[in-house]
């Protein structure tokens, strides 16, 4: 059944572990711009060879990168060969490629970093957007809560369709996204009550 | 009666309940994306992830849609694997459907400003469609084409080909939300400030 | 020993087929340590237990709790009021369980790492010290329901409500839950379906059609609701 790709984080005492996540997290939009500026496709190719060493460091397993490059796969097959019959090889090794590197970076800093420290670099970013009306504190809460639901909203959205396939409404949209959304919206009015209980919406 | 309590809604709406929405219809369009593709009509698989996106826009209104969108499009760029398919990271946002993600936010703020002011007699099912039809041609179709001509080196007319593919989808997914958030709304009716006393509109 | 005080308080709802009165000028005043709500569903019990910390704001009359208005004085009432749901899972709001105590601790203890020692020191004393790092979604219902009851405890209020704590716990865990509530030092105030939970604490509120019908000694009030119910 499906599972939730969570807990990407892989404790480790590699240096890119050690690294700050600020450090890393400026790396990836470094060098996102970087590789949109550089052009031709050696570089591209140069770049994903970079990148794939950087995720076997990281220690990053196998399994799950190739599973999380799946939906990608698809969108890469289709660019390359329109790129290539519009354009040529070269741009279309140099778009993919790009694309690729810049994923499996991605993955990079997700396998080693915990979304806890993601989630303060985050909050501290948003710092100098206190002045207009941002509340980092409140950004980071409600990231937090995000992942908290995300594993709740899974089994609602499940279960939903277990019991609309119960009733025989299998493919009625109605029985099955209307429950999911209102058990959505209770759901998150609870945890609005539970966060005011403890406090957490006056400061 | 007692006439000392000019209001007499007594469900809290509080600072921790808008958060909670937010991060909960954060989480709704996740699942949606990563969910698998599932057949609600005709042989095509459709996700239910602009669904989702149009959904909370007309379900939470402008302000609370847009940040929730925003949530979504910034948990998946810092790594959290919830675009489409599981994928995640800045890596996304800069890539050939980056755009679609950006038009994802701003559409949903505005299908709920939309929502937001449509006029009690309006308030059904056909005009909740029109609002986010709406939305989705102004700022989905229009960014992800974008996206398309800057981050894959498309041309226009190329990106249009690409782009009128979900357009059958679309339509069919802008019903099923239109639904879905009338159904919502009548059971949650304090979801949205529309149903105050309207006040006398400010100058312009 | 605290003090909560409804004076006339009436509850008004929105809802879709239009308003609807959940409480009908109430009067009470609470100072014994131990409190129970009971009750048939939709009697209103839930209602009267979210006033004592301003969850539901009363359309007249007024709260107080030790003297402070819950709707003029809301944040102080809540720093003295814990509050704890029937689904655990509802109220857990963090991602693992460590966390989600810390989150409770952000008040008193400002540095991250000093936080979060003291929020594994409040996980050991509820027996949870090796779950720290276990995602709140993979706990058990009893787990849960523990941890969400060492997140509200952790800030060390005064005034303990409890809303059916024990409804979606198996009997073991229930009753583990139960023997913990009724042993605190708080003044609890515990609405519940559990009558012999019921008939444990001093005294006993039956509330029934937005009116509360029954008060007095618990034992005498869950005789009371076993004859009439």
């Amino acid at each position: 059944m499906t599972t939730l790709p969570l807990g990407a984080y892989r404790p480790g005492r590699t240096w890119l572990h050690r690294l700050p996540a600020g450090a890393k997290l400026l790396a990836l939009l470094v060098t996102a711009v970087v590789v949109t500026v550089v052009r031709g496709p050696l570089s591209a190719v140069g770049f994903v060879v970079l990148a794939t060493a950087l995720v076997a460091w990281s220690g990053a397993p196998l399994r799950r990168t190739l599973r999380s490059l799946r939906g990608f796969a698809l969108v890469a097959v289709a660019l390359t060969a329109y790129q290539a019959w519009t354009r040529g090889w070269a741009p279309a090794v140099e778009t993919v490629g790009d694309l690729l590197g810049m994923i499996l970076l991605a993955t990079v800093l997700t396998t080693t970093t915990a979304v806890d420290d993601l989630i303060d670099v985050i909050t501290w970013a948003l710092g100098p957007l206190r002045r207009l009306g941002v509340d980092p504190a409140r950004v980071g809460l409600a990231f937090s809560l995000m992942i908290r639901a995300l594993p709740t909203t899974l089994e609602i959205a499940l279960q939903t369709r277990d019991a609309a396939r119960a009733r025989g409404l299998g493919r009625s949209p109605r029985a099955l996204l209307v429950p999911m959304v209102v058990r959505v919206v209770a759901n998150a009015r609870a945890t609005g009550d539970a966060l005011h209980a403890r406090g957490l919406g006056d400061d | 009666m007692s006439s000392s309590t000019p209001t007499k809604t007594r469900t809290r709406r509080s600072t921790g309940t808008d958060i909670a929405l937010i991060a909960g219809f954060a989480a709704l369009i996740a699942i949606s994306a990563i969910l698998p593709a599932i057949k609600l009509a005709g042989p095509v698989p459709i996700t239910l992830q602009t669904f989702a996106v149009l959904l909370t826009g007309a379900i939470l209104g402008a302000r609370r849609g847009f940040l929730a969108v925003l949530l979504y499009v910034a948990a998946g760029a810092v790594g959290l694997p919830v675009f489409s398919g599981g994928a995640s990271g800045f890596g996304v946002i800069v890539g050939p459907t980056g755009g679609y993600l950006l038009g994802f936010a701003l559409a949903a703020g505005l299908c709920g400003f939309i929502v937001e002011r449509l006029p009690r007699r309006a308030f059904a099912a056909p005009a909740i469609f029109a609002a986010g039809l709406f939305s989705s041609a102004v700022f989905i179709h229009t960014l992800g084409m974008a996206g398309l001509v800057l981050n894959a080196d498309l041309t226009w007319s190329a990106a249009f080909d690409v782009d009128k593919v979900f357009w059958i989808g679309d339509v069919i997914k802008n019903i099923a939300m239109a639904v879905v958030a009338y159904t919502v709304h009548r059971a949650f009716p304090d979801l949205l400030p529309r149903r105050r006393p309207r006040r006398a509109a400010p100058a312009a | 020993m605290g003090r909560i005080q409804l004076e006339e308080v009436t509850v008004h709802a929105d809802t879709a087929d239009g308003d609807l009165l959940v409480l009908d000028t109430t009067t009470v005043d609470l100072t014994e340590r131990r409190i129970a709500l009971v009750g048939p569903n939709g009697s209103g019990k839930s209602t009267l237990a979210r006033l004592v910390n301003g969850l539901v704001e009363p359309s007249a009359g007024r709260v107080l709790v030790d003297g402070l208005d819950v709707v003029d004085d809301g944040p102080a009432v809540r720093r003295r009021v814990g509050f704890v749901f029937t689904d655990p899972s509802a109220q857990l709001v963090m991602p693992t369980a460590l966390e989600d105590v810390a989150l409770s601790l952000r008040r008193t203890h400002r540095d991250k790492t000093a936080r979060r020692a003291a929020a594994q020191l409040v996980l050991e004393r509820f027996g949870l010290g090796d779950l720290g790092d276990r995602s709140v979604h993979a706990l058990s219902g009893g787990q849960r329901q523990l941890l969400a009851l060492a997140g509200v405890l952790a800030t060390d209020p005064d005034v303990l409500v409890a809303d059916e704590p024990t409804t979606l716990l198996d009997l073991r865990n229930a009753r583990l839950v139960g023997d913990l509530l009724l042993g605190l030092e708080q003044q609890l105030v515990l609405v519940t379906h559990d009558l012999e939970l019921a008939a444990r604490c001093e005294r006993a509120l039956m509330v029934d059609g937005g009116r509360v019908v029954a008060d007095g000694p618990a034992a005498d009030v869950v005789a009371h609701y076993r004859a009439t119910a």
